[in-house]
C-alpha cells in the first residue's frame, strides 16, 4: 500500500513541479476548442445539431486526458534512461505495485489536466450540467487509467524515445480522431462506425459528453462498463509486460 | 550447510549470461566472505556490471547458481533485495525530487519504519556531508554530490552487502578519497560486506582484501593482491593484471560489444 502511495506521490510532485509541462499541454486542446469550436459552430448549428462548443468540449477534455495519460505511461522510458527505474526495480516490492502506483499517479495527473480544460472551456461558452460533474470525473479517471496503463505497457517494450513519433501517429492520433470527439456517431458510414466502436476512447468521450451535457450515443452504463473492463485488461497486460523488464 | 559456506555472504557457481551468441559472463565462480571488501577488477566490457545485475535481480542468468546472504536472487527475489544496497555505475536518482525526497522514497520502498527512517536519513546525510542541501533538487547537483547521495541512499535500509559499480569513475581525487573514507568507515563500523567493481588497479590493490580479475566474461585469477602478484611473479598488481589480460587495448572491442548488446536487445523486442 505504502509503495503504491509513494509512487503515486512521486508522479504528482513531478507534475506540480513542471509548470512548463502543465501549460504546454494546455496549448493544443485550447487551440482545438477555439479554432474548431468557433470555426465549425455555424455549420453545426445550421445542420440542426445545436451548439458545437457543447458537443466539442467533452471531446477535447477526453483528448487532453488521452495525451497526458499516454505520455505519463511513456515516462517509464525516461526513468529507464535516467536510471531511476533501476532504483525501483531492485527494491523489495512487487512489480505489480510499482506499475499500479505509477499508473494511478499518471492517471491522477491526466485527470487534473482534464479538469483544467473543463474549467477553461467554461470561459469559452461551455455550459455543463452541474449534476453530471461527478459521473464525468469518474469516467475521466477511468479513461486516464486505461491510457496510462497502455502507455506503460508500450514503454515496457521500448528502449528509448525513438518510437515515440510512431506511437503518436499510429496510435494516439487515430485513437483521438476516430473517437467521435469531433463528430456525432449517428449516421456514420458503415466502416467508420465499426472502427469508432472498436476505439475505447469513443466510450470515454461518449460517457463524459453524456454526463456533462446529456448527449450520449450509448447508454452511460455501457460506457462505464466497457471502460472499466478495458482499463482492467490493459492494466493486467501492462503489469505483465512491466514485470518482464530486464535492464 | 557446512561452516565454510556459512562464512560466505556471496557464493557464485558457474554463472553464465549469454546474449544471443555472445557470452557477457562465461561460467564464473567466486565467493565473498562476510565483512570482506571484494574487488571485481577488469577492463571495460569484461562482464562486471552484468554480474552485478544478476546478483541484484535485474537480470536473469542463462545458467549457474548464486547465493546472496543465504538467499537465491532468482527465486527469493525480495529477500535477496532486502539484503543489499547498491550504487549503480550511472546515476539513478530522481532529478526532479529533492535530496530528502529521494531518500524518503527509498525508505518507504524498503519499509523502513517512519521514526527510524528519519533518524537514519539525518545520520547518513551527516556522513556524506549533504545535510545542508537536504531540500535542494537533485538536478542542481554535480556528479560527485550525486554519487555521495546514492551512497547514503543505498545504505538507508541497513543492507548486509553493498554493491558499488565503479564508485569513483569520473570523480576528482578529493571526492574519490572522501567516498572511500565513507565506505571504509561503514565496512568497519557496521560490518557491511563491500563488493565493488573497478578498472583502476590501484583502487583494487589499496582497498580490497580480495580481488577477482575478470576479462572477456571469465575470471582469470582471484586471491589477495599479494597472492595475485606471487602467482604471476610480478612486482605490482598492474603488471599482474596486464600479464593476465594482455596488453591489447579494449576500447574498440568494448564498443563492438556494446553495439552487439544493443542489437541483440533490439532483436529480442
Amino acid at each position: 500500500m505504502s509503495t503504491i502511495y509513494v509512487l503515486w506521490l512521486r508522479q504528482i510532485k513531478r507534475y506540480l513541479r513542471s509548470k512548463s509541462r502543465i501549460v504546454g499541454a494546455l496549448g493544443q486542446p485550447v487551440l482545438f476548442l477555439v479554432a474548431l469550436g468557433f470555426g465549425f459552430g455555424p455549420i453545426f448549428q445550421k445542420a440542426g445539431q445545436g451548439s458545437y462548443i457543447q458537443f466539442l468540449a467533452p471531446g477535447i477534455i477526453a483528448m487532453s486526458i488521452l495525451f497526458t495519460s499516454i505520455f505519463s505511461g511513456i515516462e517509464v522510458i525516461f526513468d529507464r534512461q535516467f536510471g531511476f527505474l533501476k532504483e525501483t526495480l531492485v527494491a523489495p516490492v512487487s512489480r505489480f505495485s510499482i506499475m499500479l502506483g505509477r499508473t494511478l499517479g499518471g492517471a491522477t495527473v491526466a485527470t487534473l489536466q482534464g479538469v483544467i480544460i473543463l474549467l477553461i472551456s467554461l470561459f469559452l461558452g461551455f455550459k455543463p450540467q452541474f449534476s453530471g460533474i461527478l459521473p464525468a470525473l469518474i469516467v475521466m479517471f477511468l479513461v486516464a487509467i486505461l491510457f496510462t496503463a497502455l502507455g506503460t505497457a508500450i514503454a515496457s517494450r521500448l528502449e528509448d524515445m525513438h518510437g515515440f513519433q510512431l506511437i503518436m501517429n499510429f496510435l494516439v492520433m487515430p485513437l483521438f480522431f476516430l473517437s467521435g470527439a469531433f463528430f456525432p456517431l449517428a449516421g456514420l458510414p458503415r466502416v467508420l462506425s465499426i472502427i469508432v466502436k472498436i476505439d475505447p476512447l469513443t466510450y470515454g468521450v461518449d460517457g463524459i459528453r453524456g454526463a456533462l451535457v446529456g448527449l450520449s450515443h450509448f447508454d452511460l452504463g455501457l460506457d462505464f462498463g466497457i471502460l472499466t473492463a478495458m482499463a482492467l485488461i490493459i492494466l493486467a497486460i501492462g503489469s505483465w509486460l512491466f514485470s518482464k523488464i530486464q535492464i | 550447510m557446512n561452516k565454510l559456506q556459512d562464512k560466505n555472504i556471496i557464493t557464485v557457481e558457474n554463472l553464465t549470461k549469454k546474449f544471443k551468441d555472445f557470452y557477457a559472463v562465461n561460467n564464473i565462480s567466486f565467493q565473498v566472505k562476510k565483512g570482506e571488501i571484494f574487488a571485481f577488477l577488469g577492463p571495460n566490457g569484461a562482464g562486471k556490471t552484468t554480474t552485478i545485475k544478476m546478483l541484484t535481480t535485474l537480470l536473469k542468468p542463462t545458467s549457474g547458481q548464486m547465493q546472496l546472504n543465504g538467499y537465491n536472487p532468482i527465486v527469493e527475489q525480495d529477500k535477496a533485495r532486502r539484503s543489499f544496497g547498491i550504487v549503480f555505475q550511472d546515476p539513478s536518482l530522481d532529478d526532479e525530487l529533492t535530496v530528502y525526497e529521494n531518500l524518503e522514497f527509498h525508505g518507504v520502498l524498503y519499509k523502513v519504519p517512519a521514526e527510524i527512517r528519519k533518524t537514519r536519513i539525518a545520520e547518513l546525510l551527516e556522513i556524506v556531508e549533504l545535510s545542508e542541501r537536504r531540500n535542494d533538487l537533485v538536478k542542481t547537483f554535480s556528479g560527485g554530490m550525486k554519487r555521495r547521495l546514492e551512497i547514503a541512499r543505498g545504505l538507508l535500509h541497513h543492507p548486509r552487502v553493498f554493491f558499488l559499480d565503479e564508485p569513483t569513475l569520473g570523480l576528482d581525487p578529493q571526492t574519490r578519497k572522501h567516498i572511500w573514507d565513507y565506505i571504509l568507515t561503514l565496512n568497519k563500523k557496521e560490518g557491511i560486506t563491500i563488493f565493488f567493481t573497478t578498472h583502476y588497479i590501484e583502487e583494487a590493490e589499496k582497498m580490497a582484501q580480495k580481488v577477482a580479475i575478470i576479462d572477456q566474461g571469465k575470471i582469470v585469477a582471484q586471491g589477495t593482491p599479494l597472492e595475485l602478484k606471487t602467482q604471476t611473479k610480478k612486482d605490482s598488481l598492474e603488471d599482474a593484471f596486464l600479464s593476465l589480460t594482455g596488453h591489447q587495448i579494449r576500447a574498440e572491442k568494448v564498443s563492438n560489444v556494446d553495439r552487439l548488446r544493443m542489437r541483440v536487445r533490439m532483436r529480442r523486442r
